[in-house]
């Protein structure tokens, strides 16, 4: 028998491969596409707005907005001066670890003085945190001064939705895009104008 | 064979190897000839892998998989299908039943080493199967689309968010939408009665076939292919029928017992198996006052709450269940069966699975501190188990495993 020289028949073999494999990235597109939002999820999820000049003074609502709660807080003169005694509980108190959209604004992190708007969605595994005001002390924390606290895994956040250190949840709650109209909230666009 | 029925049988088989397959493994495939209880398990996994598939089927046909239609199809079917609620009760004490029989039959293999040379790649595709059988499970209690369901996969699918980077697109992604919707849903049931289902009928075929190549273990850890008779068929070995089967088959009827007490008069297990909040339809905007898996995720769910850190708890959950794979490379003991191994390895094993039940329990019920020290503890026995195994099982003397069965 005479030796085969089988470079030829390598090459060959290594060309055809690598043609053959420069198709798969095409065929999964369309498969790996096909599960991102489809138009009409993305239309869904467009802006809500919502009249806040009803709410009184401590409440919050919950707006859904992407089928997502976002709390909306009137917030009291006396929660957001006690914002300032709890700034040593906090990981994060200026927000650097997220994108902050409104930041050195207001105290109440939106774009009003008065009223925050948080996502209601923990940043830990997606619960929705409680809303706590109250100034008491509390099973998870003996001096807790008003905030929410997450039911699932105990991530603890002060009156503008800012984590507390040693928790599960690693960030702030996100604010979502929004803008006031007089007394007409919209939650999902910015309006133009930080 | 003679006359029609054997010319046709002899047509068939000289086109296709049905006498000589079944023969090879099922006849007349040798099986260790002591084995205990703890071999049923496997049997009773493939028949509650059949029930899953036949239940499943019927619950398609009325199942309805839009965001609007599915709680209340559920509801149709346990109402206005006539034995609807049959079906579906099997169905999910199928899944549970599944797991209960999975870890038994796991723990079997940690018990009797059914994991050592040359039975690795059994033990691999085993662990494979577990892994495809968690996500089965999950993509499955999301269909119903009740409060559980959805918080439930709220918390999984944000799991992919503590990924560095890729996280929220990737979850994004998974969800193809800004909630857990209707498009999550259909995904979900596509996967579950499809794409997995083939993937576990695929695997499953793979843990048997070496299984077969190997032969089946026993409780002594004794290599029976060392002493064959003349026809190169092992000396502790009889065939798989009649001595299994009929044996397996008792074993059958006690599960099958179980299974219909369950389904019949404690389908929800107290909640274990379907939790109270998934009677009512799901709310994005409103999370259950407790969320907790299903009893068999549960261990791994107190040890995801027992790490303070989000990615750090993804890790630990995720190397729980990857640690399993290679447990085979661990062991470095002269024996098998924990008869035979020393006592650093019966301690250890007590160990582990006392920290594995704590874990369970500790999974499905609120964080207090110190419920949260104890799954710390747990979680460090649980992988202390497997990292030290290499150096435990080197050390200790072991017993001298017998010749024969």
């Amino acid at each position: 028998m005479q030796e085969k020289d089988n470079t030829r028949r390598k090459v060959l073999i290594g060309l055809t491969s690598a043609v053959g494999l420069s198709g798969v990235p095409f065929v999964a597109t369309p498969f790996i596409a096909a599960w991102n939002p489809s138009a009409r999820a993305k239309a869904a999820g467009a802006s809500v707005k919502i009249d806040v000049s009803k709410m009184q003074y401590g409440q919050q609502i919950q707006v859904a907005w992407r089928k997502q709660p976002v709390f909306v807080i009137r917030q009291t003169k006396e929660s957001l001066a006690g914002l300032e005694q709890t700034l040593s509980k906090l990981s994060d108190p200026n927000s650097e670890a997220i994108d902050e959209p409104y930041r050195g604004l207001n105290a109440t992190r939106s774009k009003s003085s008065e009223y925050s708007v948080i996502a209601g969605v923990c940043t830990h595994l997606g619960c929705s945190p409680k809303y706590h005001p109250e100034v008491e002390p509390k099973p998870w924390d003996a001096s807790w001064s008003g905030g929410f606290f997450c039911p699932c895994h105990g991530s603890m956040f002060d009156m503008v939705g800012r984590v507390f250190k040693g928790v599960p949840a690693p960030t702030n709650l996100p604010v979502p895009p929004h803008f006031f109209d007089g007394s007409i909230l919209t939650i999902g666009e910015d309006g133009g104008v930080a | 064979m003679n006359g029609v029925v054997g010319k046709m049988f002899g047509w068939f088989n000289s086109r296709l190897p049905i006498a000589n397959t079944f023969e090879r493994h099922l006849s007349k495939h040798p099986v260790p000839s002591k084995v205990n209880f703890w071999y049923l398990f496997g049997a009773l996994a493939s028949v509650v892998l059949i029930i899953q598939i036949i239940s499943g089927i019927w619950l398609i046909m009325p199942y309805s998989n839009t965001e609007e239609q599915a709680f209340s199809s559920i509801e149709y079917i346990m109402r206005d299908v006539d034995y609807g609620w049959v079906i579906r009760y099997m169905h999910t004490t199928g899944a549970s039943m599944f797991f209960a029989v999975v870890y038994l039959h796991m723990f079997r293999g940690l018990l009797y080493g059914s994991y050592q040379k040359p039975k690795e790649l059994v033990w691999v595709f085993g662990c494979a199967i577990y892994l495809a059988m968690m996500a089965e499970g999950f993509l499955g209690y999301v269909l119903p689309y009740g409060q559980m369901s959805y918080w439930g996969a709220q918390v999984i699918i944000s799991l992919f968010g503590a990924i560095p980077y890729i996280g929220e697109s990737l979850e994004l992604w998974v969800r193809g939408d800004y909630y857990i919707s209707g498009i999550t849903v259909s995904r979900f049931f596509a996967l579950h009665v499809v794409a997995l289902p083939l993937v576990l009928i695929a695997l499953v075929f793979l843990h048997l076939v070496a299984l077969h190549e190997v032969g089946a273990g026993n409780p002594e850890g004794v290599d029976i292919e060392e002493h064959l008779d003349e026809d190169g068929v092992p000396l502790d070995s009889v065939p798989f029928f009649p001595y299994k089967v009929l044996n397996a088959l008792v074993g059958i009827g006690v599960f099958m017992t179980v299974f219909a007490i369950i389904m019949f008069f404690f389908p929800e297990g107290g909640g274990y198996f379907i939790e109270m909040a998934n009677f009512e339809k799901a709310n994005p905007l409103v999370t259950p006052e407790h969320i907790a898996p299903v009893w068999y995720y549960s261990p791994y769910y107190a040890m995801l709450r027992a790490v303070p850190d989000k990615l750090g708890g993804l890790i630990v959950m995720g190397s729980a269940v990857a640690i399993l794979f290679v447990v085979p490379w661990l062991d470095n003991s002269k024996a098998a069966s924990i008869r035979y191994k020393g006592v650093y390895s019966k301690v250890a094993l007590a160990l582990f699975g006392i920290s594995f039940l704590t874990l369970g329990y500790l999974g499905t019920v609120g964080v207090t501190e110190v419920r949260k020290t104890m799954s710390i503890i747990c979680t460090f026995i649980y992988f202390a188990f497997f990292i030290l195994m290499p150096i435990y099982t080197k050390l200790e003397k072991t017993k001298k495993v017998p010749d024969r069965l």
